[in-house]
Parts: C-alpha cells; structure tokens; sequence
C-alpha cells in the first residue's frame, strides 16, 4: 500500500441491516474473506470454531460474531466494528443484529454510518423487520441505501424472484426519503456479487458490492453553511504563560469560522469577534466540522459548556418545546407527562412528554393517532417541552444540532433516540 | 468552492479530542490508564493537544505487574516527567503481599489477569469515576463491541449483553455512586492508523517497538524473550536474534517478531504486509476462545 494514498484516502462508514438470519454478518465475513482483509490467525481461529461445531464449511459470520452468547446461538446480539482498507478508500463497518429484541443495537450502530447496507431473503421477501430498519435508516439520514437481495443460491438464482423483490423494496422506498437506492443480488455464503462477479447470474448486468463500496460517491456528511460551535469545555491554564487565557474548547458541528469572524454567544446573545483558533499545532486561519479546536474571542464574556458560538445572521432555532422523531429503545414504556433528562450537543436539560402525536406503522408507514402507546421498538412524533430553551436545528439540516438522547433518570438508561423535526 | 474535508487520520484525531474533552466535562475525578505501550502513549499524546495550553486534567495510572520490558518503564517515567503529568501506579506485587491477589505458579504464569484485581483496586481507592484506556476495537473480537462510553457496575463488571445503546456522538456518563466508566477514544483506530499517526506526529515510542537483537527462547511457536520472571524450560534454549515488538504488554506474555524493521516507516511497510494480527503474539488472548470477552467482563482493560 502507497503510504501517500493512505494517509488521504476517503473514510466510508457503513452499517448492515435486515432481520435475523438474512446472512449480514455472513456477508461481512465474505467482504472481508474475499477482498483478504482477514489475518492468517483470525481465520485459523474460526475454522477450528467451526469444526468444533461440526460446520461443513467454515462459518464466516464468526468473524463478527465475538461474544460466547453469539457464537452460541449464532445470532448477533451487539454491534461489531470492523475495519479494512483497499487501495480505493478506508470503510468502518458496524454489523447490527437483526433480532427485533437488539434493535437499539441496530440504532446505534447505524446512526453513525453513511451507507446502510440493508439485507433481504430471497426465500422471503420483505419482512416487518426489512420494513423497520429502512425506514430507520431513512430517519437517521443516511443518504445511501444497497439493498443485498441475499441466498440467491437457494432461489436457483432467479432473475424473477430478484425482480418481484426489488419492485417491492422500491414501492416501499419511495414513501420514504432516502436520496440513492441499490440492488444487488448476492449469495454470501457462497460470495457471488460480493467482491467478485457472480456467474450463476449473468442475467444481471450491474455492479457487485464491493464496487459500490469503493465508488459510490460520498461528498462531505457535514454542514459546512450554518455555523455551529457547542462549547464543550473552557480551557483556563493556572500557568504564568498563559494566566489570562481563555479557550472554549469544542468540536464544530457546522459552518465554516474564520479568525476575525463576528459571532454571537447563546443563549446569552453577546457579541464579539473570534480572535483566535487554537490547536496544539497553532493556530488556524479557519476551522469547519468535524474538526476539534479551541476558539477565544476578543471580549471577555461568561460562556461555559452547554453554549454555543454561531454567526449573527444565522442562527439556531432557540426554543423550550420540540416536535421529535423518537425511536423508543427500553421495555419500559414512555409514560405520557413522565419527566426524562436530555442530551443534546454538549447540553444537559429536563423534559417532560407533552404529546404523542401519532405512532408509525412500520409495514404500511401510516400515522396511528389514536395509539398513544409506546412501547419498545416503536417509533413516534412526540412534543416534548424542556426546563431551559435549547439551541437546535432540524435534523434534516444538521445531523449534530439536530439529534438529542433521552435518558431514564432512575436508571441512567439512555431510552430514546431523537431526530428533532 | 474550496473543499472542507479532512483526511480520515485527522478525522479520527478530532474525534478522540472531542471524546477525552467529553470525560473531562462529564466525569468528576477520571484517570489516563497508561502502560507506555503505543497506543496509551498516543491518547496521551492527544489528551495534551486536548487541552493545551492548560495540562491534561487527569492522572496517568500505570497498573504495574512488576513484570516490565525495563525499556518500558524507562520510557514511561521520562515522558510523564517532560509533559509534567501527575503518576499513580498500582501494582500488582503490592496486592499479592496484602493477600489481595495470588500468584500463578509454573511454565506459563502469568500475572496478566491479576492486573484486573489492582486495576479495580485502584479505581476504588482513588474513587476515579472513569477510566480512559487504549483498546482499540480492531484489536480482538470482544473488544470489536464496546462503546466508546462502556459502562461498569459497582464490581467493575462489563455487561456486554446489555450495553447501552450509543447514539451519534452524545455520551451518557450518567451513573450511580460506586460505578464508573471505561472510555476508549481510539475505539475506531487500526493498528496501521496508530503508526501512520505515530510517524506523522513525530512521536516518541519505547525503543523495543524498533528492530533490536535480543536474547530470547521459542514457546509454542511464539518469540519469548528470556527474563528473571519466565521459567525456561529445559527443551527451550535461549537464542539471539533480531527482532521487535508489536504489543507491549507483560513480559510473560508478550511475543515477539523477527523483524529488521527498524524505523517507524519499515514498520508500517511491515504492518501493511502483515498477515497476522497484532494480539497473534499474545498468550494471555489464547488461553480459551473467549478469553478476552471473559476478562472483559471481569474488569480487565
Ligand atoms: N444458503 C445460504 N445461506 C446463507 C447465505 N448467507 C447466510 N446464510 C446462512 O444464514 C444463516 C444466518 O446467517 P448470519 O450471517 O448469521 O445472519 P445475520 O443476518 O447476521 O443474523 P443476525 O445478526 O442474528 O440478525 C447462517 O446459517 C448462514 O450460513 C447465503 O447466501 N446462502
Ligand atoms: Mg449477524
């Protein structure tokens, strides 16, 4: 590998989808194996599990399958990270578990990725749980979708089965706002379409996964118009060098500051102009997101964590009552009036739950109103209204402003994941 | 229009700040878990970028088996003094003398696990409330599953069926008294992206990590070098040969590589060609297929 192209080479992050069994963490396993991305001991690790099982062929799923329980059941439980790198980009793959029971695994390892690769049966067809997580996925934003018609081997890889599902999926998309859509059909037990071309179906004339992967094009994730700064920490150093120093430090979640900019301080609303961008390095001319630096300004204001930085003639929406998406992620259902904590940037604040507007069907997408129940797994629009005003965008805007956590108080759980509308 | 995107070591260097930024803001008495291997020198090196010009707002805490490359602890009292960071060391011989730990007898022991019961005393003693360490998910298949904010209940134990869900990049922190945190802000970081980073920062590594002759034996397959604290046996006679490290770890329990690599860059040529893990030299993971995942829970690193 070049040394140079490594140290400037695109970063993918991608997650799979889809219900238990579909062949997800097979088919990581199979990307990995097939693009030799696996060491010679890793390998040797879960060919000796799988004969210990009495597997015929070694079971590729072992590679992300880490935990004991895993390997037990053979399901996924919790998200696994994996990483690999080919002369064209670096990719962060996050393998999700299918199993219903694990969705917020699902949610967690999805809400971070930019391309979801979502897994159907052949033998099957879309399913609630093939329903539930492309609409999660449309939820959290993630612009690109591949949709993995799996076991294709077990369909005598009919070009009519791949079609008949891939008209569904596309009936069920377009109710959804999801900006670039793939189909694929593959076998990742046996890796046709995976990283090489299949020749069982010649009959279908796109691209495989992998090289979707490596060109599917990904411009930058973040907002680089409406400038965002959470302060997260004020740097005061008690040395003679630096005895009136004063950084807010953060990382910015949108926009693009320049030294000399003219900002205003929230909630306080004071204004001032940014005298300095400091790293360790020294100092920049300019910071934008997700970059880590620390901003002092030319006037001495009361600012600490939970504020934000932003530019006069754009601002956030400030406000103490919020419509939200919310993915509901306890077995203990949302009380209607119940008091929960938030997280939201580098913010700590109380809310109650005002309102369950309506709940989403998951295989047809209608609204529910008169079904204020929520229970775990259930997705809503709610009204919340929170003890201080928060500083936020719409999360169709900004991925960072815009998402907030919910948290069981008595138990310190986080319960809720939040896409504010 | 000008492009504003940052390259993915830089991305993955600004997510680790604003992580180690987030511990400060959130917890109130963390430490930096620091061994002098390579990857808690680089989120050390990071915890000083983090917060400069102030100084890294945290203890370092060395969890010490007695059982070091001398290299190693050379290296680790001579950094801690140039960056001016506060030392804690546990160890490990302490808690065997107080009864507390009992020393593995034979061929193959090690004190490797002991470290979990000085660790967790540590912790105690000192009511840190997190603990901020270097694993990286890439590393072995248990450690592929944990958050970046990885809870632990009042025993210290990891729960890894029932982890929190983590959503973009808001940590919960939250926690009741007597529990604490594990952090690791170089959760997404590959071994090959810690030496790209190494090399591009101009960072200072214990000597061993570089091609070296040593005096050393083969056990099972594996370098060991010979030290006061590993028993040889009669059929492993002792050798010298050239090689270097790719895990510092426990003398007892780290291999090492034959290698001529002897500058950083020979060694990302060498990891790039790599066809074994780094953790392929360490016995402590081979001791039964989920021996990490089981030390894991206990409350190992
Ligand atoms: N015949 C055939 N079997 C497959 C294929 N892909 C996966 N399988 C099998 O399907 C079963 C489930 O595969 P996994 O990869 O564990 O499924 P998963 O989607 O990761 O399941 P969860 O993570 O638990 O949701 C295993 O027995 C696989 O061998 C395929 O292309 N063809
Ligand atoms: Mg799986």
């Amino acid at each position: 590998m070049e040394k140079n192209s490594y140290l400037d080479m695109e970063l993918l992050r991608f997650s799979t989808a889809g219900s238990v069994d579909d062949g997800k963490s097979t088919l990581i396993g199979r990307l990995l194996y097939d693009s030799k991305s696996i060491f010679a001991d890793q390998y040797e690790a879960i060919e000796e599990s799988s004969k210990r099982k009495g597997d015929a062929t070694v079971n590729l799923a072992l590679l992300t399958d880490g935990l004991r329980a895993e390997r037990e059941q053979g399901i996924t439980i919790d998200v696994a990270y994996r990483y690999f790198a080919t002369p064209k980009r670096k990719f962060i793959i996050a393998d999700t578990p299918g199993h219903i029971q694990y969705t917020r695994n699902m949610v967690t390892g999805s809400s971070t990725s930019n391309l979801s690769i979502i897994l159907v049966d052949a033998r099957q067809g879309i399913i609630e749980q093939t329903c539930r997580h492309t609409f999660i996925s449309s939820l959290l934003g993630i612009p690109h979708v591949v949709f993995c018609i799996n076991k294709m081997d077990l369909v005598d890889y009919s070009e009519e089965v791949f079609l008949t599902i891939k008209k569904e999926l596309e009936a069920f998309s377009s109710k959804l706002e999801v900006r670039d859509i793939h189909f694929v059909p593959i076998s990742a037990l046996n890796g046709d379409n995976v990283v090489n071309k299949s020749e069982k179906m010649n009959w279908y004339g796109g691209s495989t996964l992998m090289y979707l992967l490596e060109n599917i094009h990904i411009g930058s994730d973040y907002n680089h118009v409406d400038c965002r700064f959470p302060v997260q920490y004020v740097i005061r150093p008690q040395s003679d060098d630096f005895h009136d120093y004063r950084g807010y430090a953060g990382r910015v979640a949108g926009g693009v500051f320049k030294q000399g900019d003219e900002v205003v301080v929230l909630p306080s609303g004071f204004t001032s102009t940014i005298k300095s961008i400091d790293t360790f390095n020294g100092s920049l001319s300019e910071a934008f997101a997700p970059m880590s630096v620390t901003l002092t300004l030319n006037d001495d204001i009361d600012i600490s964590r939970g504020d934000m930085i932003v530019r006069p003639h754009n601002q956030p929406n400030v406000s103490q009552d919020l419509d939200v998406m919310l993915c509901w992620l306890s077995d203990k259902k949302i009380f209607l009036g119940g008091k929960y904590a938030i997280k939201h940037t580098s913010n700590d604040v109380r809310c109650i739950i005002k309102d369950i507007k309506y709940k989403i069907n998951i295989n047809t997408l209608h609204r529910m109103e008169d079904d204020k129940e929520l229970k775990m797994n259930d997705i809503a629009r709610i009204t919340i209204r929170t003890t201080k005003p928060l500083l936020f965008d719409k999360y169709s805007r900004n991925r960072i402003t815009g998402s907030l956590i919910i948290i069981d108080e008595a138990t310190n759980e986080t319960v809720g994941a939040g896409m504010i509308i | 229009m000008k492009s504003y995107n940052l390259t993915h070591l830089e991305e993955l260097e600004a997510e680790a700040i604003y992580v180690l930024r987030e511990v400060a803001a959130q917890f109130e008495k963390p430490a930096l878990l620091f061994s002098g291997g390579k990857d808690s020198i680089i989120v050390a090196h990071m915890a000083r970028k983090a917060f400069w010009p102030a100084k890294i707002p945290f203890p370092l805490v060395h969890i010490d088996t007695g059982h070091n490359f001398s290299e190693t602890i050379v290296f680790r009292d001579d950094f801690v003094r140039k960056i001016g960071a506060n030392l804690i060391i546990g160890s490990v011989q302490q808690s065997i003398d107080e009864g507390k730990s009992v020393e593995e007898k034979g061929f193959n022991a090690s004190r490797n696990v002991l470290q979990t019961i000085t660790l967790l005393d540590t912790i105690e003693k000192h009511k840190f409330d997190c603990a901020i360490g270097g694993a990286r998910r890439d590393e072995e298949k248990a450690r592929a599953k944990e958050r970046f904010f990885s809870h632990r209940d009042e025993f210290g134990q990891w729960d890894p069926k029932n982890q929190r869900p983590e959503l973009w990049n808001i940590f919960n922190g939250r926690k009741n008294i007597g529990e604490h945190f594990r952090v690791f802000p170089i959760s997404n970081w590959t071994e090959m992206d810690v030496w790209q980073y190494i090399l591009k920062e101009k960072i200072e590594i214990p000597p061993i990590y570089l091609a070296h002759q040593r005096n050393v034996f083969i056990r099972d397959g594996v370098i060991m070098s010979t030290s006061d604290f590993i028993q040889q046996r009669e059929t492993e006679p002792s050798q010298i040969m050239q090689v270097r490290f790719r895990t510092i770890g426990d003398a007892t329990c780290t291999g090492a590589v034959e290698s001529d690599a002897d500058t950083i860059e020979k060694i990302i040529e060498e990891v790039a060609a790599a066809r074994t893990t780094e953790r392929g030299t360490r016995s402590d993971d081979k001791r039964s297929e989920a021996a990490m995942e089981d030390r894991k829970k206990q409350g190992y690193f």
